[in-house]
């Protein structure tokens, strides 16, 4: 970066691309991103906290929709969503993720007897992209058990987490005059902090949903991979995907009809914050820039004084 | 008074014009509207959805508005970097724009928010994310905005130092009605004193300007090429033909040749408007950057895609391709077009060409914000009307207070003034033929 300050004082003197150090800076800025890309890479960390979710044992049953609206109800701001034929309000009926819903259960049918349910909610990945572009740290990743957390008294409402979530995780709550964004957050103020597991998992009739550490849950999906071979396709969702999940998926059809699609493994803030910090690596170049700009901008005065060109004033 | 007293001069005429009712008229139901939105929610005026999170208020407002308020930071690249002193009578002019729009793009990010009672959480340390571009175009704007309100002061300074101040006499007078020789020379005093200071001050206050002006230029650097950072984070969500790498240096490159395209523009229009005469002699010299500029990002934009193997995206002939072929061609021959030198002392060429760099750079970004912005399959999002009519009423906000202010405030460039059309550097890239220009042309003489 220093380098490039030097040289766009002498391209200043040579020629008239003054325009060139502007750009310079952020070209730089690319390929000193590019150039230390691939020593970034972080470890995966094993030991945080995560849930297995198994579409092969799932049975429908949505006892975990009830159950994390139940707990959560009150501090995550959700109400009941109500079904278009329901006039008594008897049943709480969402379509999809909502600003009303963390957790949503789904039925894929492939063929009449080949189908599967799937689970969706926070993926709560290794290297969060929504943590990674709040602006203000409402969107935070606990440093021991991996949780990504939301806190409605920091967010401004941006929004930018949701346009950042590849799985459209965060959603928002559009009807409301303080909206919050919504997401699961493994029920950290609430049931774990009460009884240890997250409400879903406590719920579960049939084993579908196993809390734990990471390690363990892809320790307990390979076994059961092995133990039943012909039941589940081979790979287990989130254990690569965008650089890792603590939330992780075993089903029976192949994930990408399931709605989980097939993403690369590297994870997306990676690629954006090398970008961001080689551009702005202890603010040097901003500061560089404004220094050439200066001396440049106090040289050309001169000289237009001298000359009689400038005029009075600025 | 002073030579520069001259250079700058206010418009007379009517405030109260036509167009500045129909203009209200405009503002006042962006303003209603912007009340439901806050009294019923965003969903209440809004097509917004959970895929879909940031709509027009973003990508046009806020994406796009700002790099159409460029029109300061390219006119003062210009004189203070590339000491092309004639080229200072547009500036005041840009910067005002510069400021209405940027002043406006940070309003309607108040009304996109969902939360903006948390927006102080910008000036708290331990809150502060600079992982998020996001946070760096929000403190960025913020100080350009306060930046350009400095820069914009001599010319406030200029009515305190000479003008007579005829409004706040009549204010004071509403007040006092009856014209008692006291009162008459509490006035005076009063005016006196103004004068006086606002004397003192502008020197003292023009010495330490530069070092703004600069800061001025710094800080959309920062935030343009940050616009383009803002989508970086989603590989799997933008089309391959817009997503990389190079997305903030191809914002800055752009915000710069729509930074002089809109100044060509905002000169002929209100040149046209006011019955002044075209500013032909300083938006030729213009329109010589433009080519330069534009064609290095188009080089870069195709170099780019087939360095990243996404040449054959661009003529599969669907949905994407066609934005992108509407994009390039319209850059590709606005800037051709303007690497015809005789072009650029015709207002209607140097028109229609910004027009079309204006469109093409527009377009640039409504593609990476909206149109090649695909969250999955079910989600569709086109504006919806009240969400229009807000950004509607957000511009015309911006046009009525343009208007009124250059006939309140010496903004535009003097047209009796002797221009000094001498070259401030022997060397200019595409000109050898300056002289043969006239010093201006009459309006329709094109």
């Amino acid at each position: 970066m220093l380098k490039r300050k030097g040289r766009s004082i002498e391209m200043r003197k040579t020629s008239r691309r003054e325009f060139l150090a502007l750009l310079g800076a952020t070209g730089a800025g690319l390929l000193a991103g590019k150039a230390s890309g691939a020593a970034g890479v972080r470890a995966i960390n094993d030991t945080e906290l995560g849930m297995l979710y198994d579409a092969t044992r799932c049975v429908g049953c949505k006892a975990c929709m009830a159950a994390c609206k139940r707990v959560n109800r009150s501090s995550g701001d959700l109400s009941y969503e109500q079904a278009p034929f329901d006039h008594d309000k008897l049943w709480d009926t969402p379509g999809d993720l909502s600003g009303n819903t963390r957790t949503i259960i789904k039925l894929y049918k492939k063929s009449g007897t080949r189908w599967s349910y799937v689970k969706y909610s926070c993926m709560h990945c290794q290297e969060p992209s929504c943590v990674s572009v709040c602006p203000v740290s409402a969107m935070t990743k606990d440093k021991v058990t991996g949780i990504v957390v939301y806190d409605k008294d920091k967010c401004i409402g941006c929004r930018y987490c949701m346009v950042a979530c590849a799985f459209n995780i965060p959603r928002f709550q559009w009807d409301r005059k303080a909206p919050q964004i919504v997401k699961c957050d493994m029920c950290s103020s609430t049931n774990l902090r009460g009884k240890g597991i997250t409400a879903c998992a406590e719920v579960c009739p049939a084993g579908a949903i196993t809390f734990g550490k990471r390690g363990d849950l892809l320790k307990e999906a390979r076994g059961r991979i092995s133990a039943h071979p012909g039941r589940y396709v081979t790979d287990i969702y989130g254990e690569k995907e965008l650089g890792g999940t603590n939330h992780l998926y075993l089903a029976g059809l192949p994930f990408s009809d399931l709605g989980l699609h097939n993403f690369p493994g590297k994870a997306p803030a990676e690629f954006s914050e090398h970008i961001q910090h080689a551009i702005y690596h202890d603010f040097i170049a901003p500061v560089g820039l404004y220094g050439i700009f200066c001396l440049i901008a106090l040289m050309n005065r001169k000289k237009a004084d001298n000359t009689g060109i400038r005029k009075e004033e600025e | 008074m002073t030579e520069h007293s001259r250079e700058f001069v206010r418009v007379h005429g009517k405030i109260f014009t036509t167009s500045f009712f129909v203009l209200l008229a405009l503002s006042l139901v962006g303003v209603f509207l912007i009340i439901v939105r806050f009294a019923r929610g965003i969903g209440a005026v809004s097509n917004l959805s959970d895929g879909y999170p940031w709509g027009i208020w973003i990508a046009y407002d806020v994406a796009t508005g700002t790099a159409i308020a460029c029109g300061g930071y390219a006119i003062a690249i210009l004189v203070y970097i590339r000491n092309r002193w004639q080229y200072h009578p547009l500036i005041r002019s840009a910067i005002l724009t510069s400021l209405f729009g940027y002043c406006l793009a940070g309003f309607s990010v108040m009304v996109d928010v969902g939360r903006p009672w948390n927006a102080y959480g910008f000036f708290m340390p331990s809150r502060w994310q600079p992982n998020s571009a996001m946070f760096e175009v929000a403190l960025c704007i913020m100080a350009y905005c306060v930046v350009q309100i400095i820069e914009f002061l001599p010319s406030i300074l200029c009515v305190l130092e000479h003008g007579k101040l005829k409004r706040l006499q009549k204010i004071f007078y509403y007040f006092r009605p009856r014209h008692t020789p006291q009162d008459e020379a509490t006035v005076q005093v009063t005016l006196d004193w103004v004068h006086e200071a606002a004397a003192w001050f502008h020197p003292k206050f023009n010495k330490i300007l530069i070092f703004i002006v600069v800061l001025g230029l710094v800080l959309p650097t920062m935030h343009q090429s940050s616009l383009g950072s803002l989508m970086l984070i989603v590989p799997t969500k933008l089309h391959p033909l817009w997503h990389t790498g190079y997305l903030p240096l191809l914002f800055l490159i752009n915000c710069l040749y729509m930074g002089y395209a809109i100044v060509i523009l905002e000169s002929i229009i209100s040149s046209f408007i006011l019955k002044r005469e075209y500013e032909v002699e300083e938006l030729s010299g213009l329109a010589h950057f433009i080519p330069w500029l534009a064609v290095t990002w188009l080089v870069i934009r195709l170099g780019d895609l087939i360095q990243r193997d996404q040449v054959t995206a661009i003529f599969r002939g669907d949905f994407y391709s066609l934005f992108f072929l509407a994009e390039f061609l319209l850059i590709a021959i606005g800037s051709l077009l303007l690497c015809n030198r005789t072009l650029w002392t015709s207002p209607r060429w140097l028109f229609i060409t910004a027009f079309l760099l204006l469109l093409g750079g527009t377009l640039y970004r409504f593609n990476v914000y909206l149109i090649g912005f695909n969250p999955g399959k079910g989600w569709h999002y086109f504006p919806s009307f009240a969400e229009i009519m807000i950004s509607v009423g957000i511009v015309s906000i911006e046009l009525l207070g343009y208007q009124v202010l250059i006939k309140l405030l010496p903004v535009l460039p003097n047209p009796h003034m002797q221009r000094n059309i001498a070259p401030a550097k022997p060397h200019r890239p595409f000109d050898a033929a300056r002289p043969g220009i006239k010093l201006s042309v009459k309006r329709g003489g094109a």
